[in-house]
This record gives C-alpha cells, structure tokens and sequence, in this order.
C-alpha cells in the first residue's frame, strides 16, 4: 500500500518536474489528466504543438486592438507573448521562444521596433522544434536582429563584425573555437544582408522591415574560415559553423543549462567545464547525428536519466514565476487588463522580455535574486497563492480538506500540491512548528481556511520555492 | 546624555530626477528673445509674456515659477546642451547611454550603482541607494551592489499584503528562521539565506522612517510629490542613504504638448520647491543636491501639435551648494547649425556627472564615467 502511494508520488513529481522545464508548471489537476499517459506519452504530447489548437491570438487583440502591432510603446510589447504562455495548450512550444529569445538577444532598447521583435518570436514559435540551422537562417535574415547587430551597416567596402562576431561568440561556438581572422571572414561573407522598410500601413508609427540582400554591397571574392577556402555566402559560413563538434558542444551546453540544471554564465563557459560531461557528451552526440534537429534533442533529454535526475536545480526565472504561478491559480479564461499589470511584474523582477540587457541575454541562475527582486517575487506569489477568487487556489484548499486535520499532514500536502515540492528537514520543521503554534487546527470554522493560507503563503516564500 | 538629538549625519547626498520620454529643453528653458525660436514653433511655443526671464535672453516655462525663484537664489545651475555625439532618438536606448555611460556599445552597469559600491564597498548599509519605483534603473545596477527598491514607502516590505499586523508578524518571524538556518546546503542557498536577510534589514530599516517623520509642508497629491515625499521620509530619517532616485513623466509629448507639459513641470516645480522646504525645515538641506536629466530634447520644428523626439538637452542641479547660473552655452538654432533638425549638444552628458561624482561625491569619477571629461564647476567647494 505505502509502496504504490509512493510510486503515484514519484511519478507525479518526475511529470511535474517534466512539466515546470518542458513548460510554465501545471496545476495538480492538470497534471492528474496528464498522468495517466504515462511519462513518455506526454513528452511527445510537449513535442508535438500541431496537435493541439493554438492560442487565438485574434482573442487578445479583441479585447486590446493597440497590441497588434505595439511599435514603440513603451512597455507594452511583452503583454501578448505573457498572455499566450499563460493560456498555451502547447507550453514546450513557448518555453522554446524563451530559450532562443535568450541566446539570440535582441532588445527594443536599441531595435526601438516591438513588432519585429515579436515577429521574431513567432519565428522561435514555429521553428523551434526543427533544425537548429533553419533558426540561425531565419535570425540572419531577421531585420531585428540585422538592426541589432549592424548587419544593415556591414557591406564590402566597409566590414561591421558585430553580426559575425556573435554568431561565433555567442549563438553557435564560442570563446575558443575560432580566430580573429575567422570573424573577419565570417562578417565578410554576410556583407550585404539588410533590411529595407515596407511601404507603411499607416500614416503614423513604425514602418514593418524586411530581409534584403544587396549584391553590390556582397564581397564575392574568396574568404578562408576555420580551414576552409571559398567564396563564401552567409548561408555556407553556417553550413561549416554547423559541422565543427564544438558548436554542437556550445548548443549542448545552452540546452543544458536552460532545461537541466543552472550553469555559469556563457563568458565563462570557455574557462569552466560544465557540470555534467556526460551530459554533453550525449546532446553534443545527439545534435551531431540528427543534424541539429531540436525536436529529436529533446526527445532524448526529456527522457534521460540526467534530466529527471535534476529535480529543483534551477533558479525560477521571472517569467517562470510570473507564469507559473498564474497557470497555478487560474482564472485566465479572458485576457482581463491584469495581465498589463503582471506582464510588468515581470520586468520588475528583472526580467523586461524583448528587452534583455545586452546580446549576451540574461544572466541566470542566482544572479535573478536581489534583495528587492526577491521581495518582488515573494511578494507576487504570496498575494495569487492566497487569492481565494482563484479557482486554482479554491481548487488547492478543496483538496487540502481531505487530509488529516493535523499540521504535519497539512504541511506534507501543501508542499504536495505546490509541487511537489522537496522542502529540506528543517524548513518543514519550521512550517509545522508554524502551524502547531496557532492551536488545534480544524476545518469547522473559518480558522482553517485561514491558516492554511498564511501556510501556504509562507511555502511560497521559502528558498526551496525560487526553484524549479 | 541623550542620543535622540544627535545632529544629523552631513554626508553629501545626490537626488536625482529623471525626466523620462525627452523633456522639451525649448520650453523648458526658453530662448524666447530669438527669431527663430517663433519661427520653428509657430504653435507649440510659450508667448514672450508668459515666459518667466531669467536673464536678457532666457526665460523658464511659466509653470516652473517656483524654480525660477530658486534660480534668482543663486541656487540652481542650469546646463545647456547637454548630450552625446551621434545623439540616438530612441528613448531605450539614450536613456540606456545615460544610464550605463556607454554610448558606443551596450553597457550592463549604471554609473550611480558604480558609485554606491565605492561609497559602501563592504555593503554595509543596504539602503545606500534607494530607488523609487517599481522597477530598479539601470543607472543603479551593479554586481553585488544591494539597492532599495522601493514602490511605496508605507508599505514597503516583504509579504505586505498579509494582514493584521500581528499575523504578518508571526509569518515575517518564522520567515526569519527559515533563512537564518545556515546548514552548510552550499553556496546558492547561502546566497538566498543572505539575500533573504538583507531584504528583512532593509525594510526594516526603511519602515523607521515614516514612523519618524513629521513636517508642516503639504505635498500635493501627485506621483512626482509622493516620490519626492518619501525621499525626503528616508532623508531626514537619517538612515545613511546617499543615493536616491525616482522619475517624472512621461515627458514624450508627441501631441497635445502645451497642455501636458504645462502640467508635468507645474507638478513638478512645486515638488522640488515643497522638498527643498521641507529639508530646510528640519535643517536636512545642506547637504543635499538635487539633479534633472532628460533623455534627449525634442526636435527643434514643432509638428503642429507636439515636438518629436531631438537631440541635446538640459540638465539642472539645485542645492545649497550648487553655484547658480547658466553653464555652457545655448545651441545654436541657425538652420545651417541644426543636424537633421535638431540641436547639437556640446556639453557631454559625462561631464556633467564628473562633477557630481567628484566634487560632490567626492569619489574618482574615470572609472564610473569611463575617462577623463572637463568638468563645468558648478559645485561650491
């Protein structure tokens, strides 16, 4: 009997460990409709968004026109990606644009465009499962990350690295893996890759842009890169990019350290190996033999012993929190003028979506906690998780009146339910100490409900809870 | 052989106020003597009557009468043409170079963030710096460098919104013991044990100051007055904070200009005036400067019913120890001087917070600002 409750328990908590990194996290319920599927099933259900409807996004613009097309409103681009990850059927599909928004960093500090920003993002949305190539393609020809990186200034009379640079640097193989000379070579080959503006819709705001390559601006005559000659277009400096296993190695390592566990940051990565060896080895393998087919990836590393080994062993980012907790307590059935208000707690968390700090993306890991950003997010959660408008949280107190009415069997099931989560010995002593203090507990009056909350609250508030 | 009327601690302290959206140096400050000034905003101007002159041939916006008295004080330095070469008219990004003193490429450090860690290099006040506002600006952001963020002073705290009192209390205590529990769980969790600690202290320290402050200046009920309000809060609760910043706007009057930007400087002038009253009255302004940047400036040629957005701006610093007067000079607004319509700056923005960091702060200004810049001597030394 206690074997098979903690069969149920560990495979509920391995698909909600699935589900807080393949995704935003799931409600207990939604995970009780998942669970008999079994582990494998639903990672292929994550893999495979066609099958599901996805989010109408004509449904938001119902309700805020200004958002299609934000141009340079301040603030306000985020909202409608916010919105999509909240209501998602398909959160692999989402949690992949974040993965490629942080390595291919592009911001409206500089692109001062929202729209194409976002039309970047929609790129992530439909190819991220495909072959990594396809994306480094689509960003080489994304005016947004042209605008971003000077591609629009670089031509053969007057190279611009920066593109080139970064590429190597950052999106495909890193400190290390190439020479000076191979940058030059690189940023030679992409001269002549811009953007030009669309006839404008509208008698005011920003113009759309689009990719454009001007032949007079191309050097056509031959480049030496990374050992190989040729005359060189932007297209075959990628093709060669691709087949170096360092830059399988580097790809690796961003899935690693994005889905598996918390690693330094990239900077470092050419001076401190990563955490796990093997672990790269298998995805550096993985990406090699499938021709960088992202899907295929990460069939492998949903399902690998060192991906369900790393149970709570990332720092939540923002977006994680912010999202997370709203999947949690529901309640987003239209998308009410909050979601302005909780796509900015975001930003205020640190984290201002298609605004990162710099091409290098956000620092992860612990650097997401301050003091203040700490008391935002505590704060953020602590008010949701207590809302009993909600129906998630109606739905976690419901549950909760079924056990004992005990305080250690009303700790074990909150930490259950907010998870599960793993709360070490002495943050669990304190919680039950918590409750014990405030007398008999029972559910026959309204102290009950209360305490639970206070109880709840504070589970949101622990260290153990800023992981994922 | 009481502590409680310790004299208050005179360490030099900086306020600054950010103008966000591009405040409109045109009508901020007013060339209203010149031709062209009426010739390039036949609609979006300040009549010659309206203007509030400060000397033969500038005048300030009507609605900041208050500052110009301040000014005939010899207590406000007003600097013209403040900017950068290849001035960038997106409000991210300048307001990003402001903030990182980076105009050539992205930059993740802010230059007061950079000042606070020389000023508490062992962070041992958490309230140095204090920011008002939801969000951190990047002018404070520095690794390893703890700033209060502070959205409303009166509520300012971990888990606010658990009521009554004594509830949140007991959840804050255990709370406490949580993170004060170190068992050696590595140095992440150690992180987080701090971090958890110092947002406790910080608050704490903070809450004392709307405890202790009491003052016969009325502040209006505005944003702008609030902010300044609760820096004064912290201020005069003596708490060791140097640094302290909030905003204003939004400044970005594409349309509907001479309304909205009446407001925002009325607003405005009368906060900086209640603030500096406010300090006097605890004999708390002495050391206390105040300083206002824009982004940018606005286009020189009005568009019918705004301004869009230009280059080269105005800074002002107001203060005991400020030297009052103009500094620099006006741009030019000859048509053959304009670059693509707008003013060019020839004051850079640099140099004016070398003067801030060094003779101020008293702290060496060519690693915050990034090199060495002529500084205008606006402070009294």
């Amino acid at each position: 009997m206690v074997s098979v409750t903690q069969k149920l328990k560990s495979e509920t908590s391995l698909l909600s460990h699935l589900m807080r990194r393949a995704g935003f996290g799931s409600s207990r319920s939604e995970l009780e409709t998942l669970l008999p599927l079994g582990y494998e099933k639903n990672v292929e259900l994550l893999l495979h968004p066609e099958t599901n409807e996805p989010v109408d996004k004509f449904k938001f613009l119902r309700y805020y026109p200004m958002w299609w097309k934000p141009g340079t409103m301040g603030g306000a681009g985020q909202a409608s990606w916010v919105w999509t990850m909240v209501t998602t059927p398909n959160p692999l599909q989402e949690k992949l644009c974040l993965f490629y928004h942080n390595i291919f960093a592009t911001g409206v500090a500089k692109v001062d465009h929202y729209d194409e920003i976002e039309d970047m993002i929609q790129m992530f949305r439909e190819k991220g499962l495909g072959h990594y190539k396809d994306i480094l393609m689509s960003v080489a020809k994304s005016p947004a990350m042209i605008y971003w990186l000077d591609q629009n200034e670089n031509r053969s009379t007057a190279v611009n690295e920066n593109w080139g640079r970064e590429l190597l640097e950052l999106f495909t193989m890193g400190v290390g893996n190439y020479t000076e000379t191979d940058v030059r070579e690189a940023s030679r080959a992409f001269t002549g890759w811009t953007l030009e503006h669309k006839l404008p819709r509208f008698h005011m705001g920003r113009w759309d842009w689009e990719f454009k390559f001007i032949p007079e601006d191309h050097d056509y005559s031959e480049k030496e890169f990374l050992g190989h000659k040729g005359n060189f277009d932007g297209e075959e400096i990628i093709d060669i990019i691709l087949s170096k296993r360092s830059t399988a190695e580097f790809i690796a390592r961003h899935l690693y350290s994005f889905f598996i566990a918390d690693e330094p940051q990239v900077p470092a990565w050419s001076v401190i190996p990563p955490k796990s060896p093997e672990a790269i080895q298998f995805l550096t393998d993985s990406l090699l033999e499938s021709n960088y087919h992202i899907e295929t990836v990460l069939r492998k590393l949903f399902n690998s012993d060192f991906f369900k080994s790393q149970l709570f062993e990332k720092v939540k980012n923002p977006t994680e929190v912010v999202v997370g907790t709203l999947r949690i307590v529901g309640n987003v059935a239209i998308p009410s003028p909050e979601i302005m208000e909780h796509s900015s707690q975001i930003t205020y968390m640190g984290q201002d979506l298609l605004n990162p700090p710099s091409v290098e993306g956000w620092h992860n890991g612990i650097e997401w906690i301050n003091s203040g950003t700490l008391m935002k997010r505590t704060n953020f959660v602590s008010e949701l998780i207590s809302d009993t408008s909600r129906p998630g949280v109606i739905d976690i107190l419901n549950r909760l009146k079924k056990v004992d009415e005990n305080p250690v069997s009303l700790v074990d099931e909150c930490l259950d339910l907010l998870g599960p989560l793993e709360a070490s010995e002495v943050t669990r002593n304190e919680l039950i100490d918590h409750i014990e203090n405030l007398g008999p507990f029972s559910w026959s009056n309204d102290s009950g409900t209360e305490r639970t909350l206070e109880l709840l609250q504070l589970i949101v508030a622990t260290k153990e809870y800023q992981f994922c | 052989m009481t502590t409680i009327n310790k004299p208050m601690s005179k360490e030099p302290t900086i306020v600054v106020l950010q103008l966000s959206g591009g405040n409109d140096y045109l009508n901020t400050v007013i060339p209203y003597t010149r031709s062209e000034y009426r010739d390039y905003r036949p609609i979006v101007n300040v009549g010659e009557d309206e203007v509030v002159p400060i000397s033969k041939d500038i005048g300030l916006h009507p609605a900041m009468a208050p500052l110009a008295d301040i000014y005939k004080d010899g207590k406000m330095a007003i600097i013209h043409g403040v900017g950068y070469e290849n001035s960038v008219r997106s409000h991210f990004r300048s307001m990003d170079i402001w903030h990182t003193c980076e105009p050539d490429k992205l930059g993740t450090e802010g230059w007061l963030g950079r000042a606070i860690k020389n000023i508490d290099p062992n962070k041992e006040n958490v309230v140095t710096g204090v920011s008002i506002g939801p969000s951190l600006y990047r002018a404070l952001v520095a690794p390893g460098v703890p700033v209060a963020t502070v959205e409303n002073l009166d509520s300012y705290g971990m888990l606010t919104d658990i009521s009554p009192e004594n509830k949140r209390n007991r959840v804050l205590d255990r709370y406490k013991k949580m993170y004060s529990t170190s068992i050696g769980s590595g140095p992440v969790m150690d992180f987080l044990s701090q971090t958890g600690l110092d947002a406790l202290k910080g608050a704490d320290i903070l809450n004392v100051a709307p405890e202790k402050y009491s003052s016969s200046v009325e502040y209006a009920d505005n944003s702008i007055s609030k902010k300044l309000k609760s820096i004064a809060k912290v201020h005069l609760a003596d708490l060791g904070s140097r640094v302290f910043y909030c905003d204003h706007g939004s400044f970005d009057t594409h349309a509907n200009q001479l309304a909205s930007h009446k407001y925002l400087w009325n607003s405005a002038s009368i906060a900086i005036k209640d603030f500096f009253d406010d300090l006097k009255e605890h004999d708390a302004a002495d050391n206390v400067i105040m300083f206002i940047f824009s982004e940018f400036g606005r286009r020189v040629r009005d568009n019918g019913a705004g301004t869009d957005h230009g280059s080269g701006g105005v800074c002002m610093v107001i203060g005991d120890s400020v030297i009052g007067g103009e500094y620099g000079q006006y741009p030019s607004m000859k048509e053959s001087d304009l670059d693509q319509g707008d003013l060019v700056p020839d004051m850079d923005f640099r140099s004016v917070y070398t003067t801030l960091i060094e003779d101020w702060l008293k702290l060496d200004p060519i690693p915050i600002v990034g090199g060495h810049f002529e500084k205008p001597k606006f402070i009294a030394s």
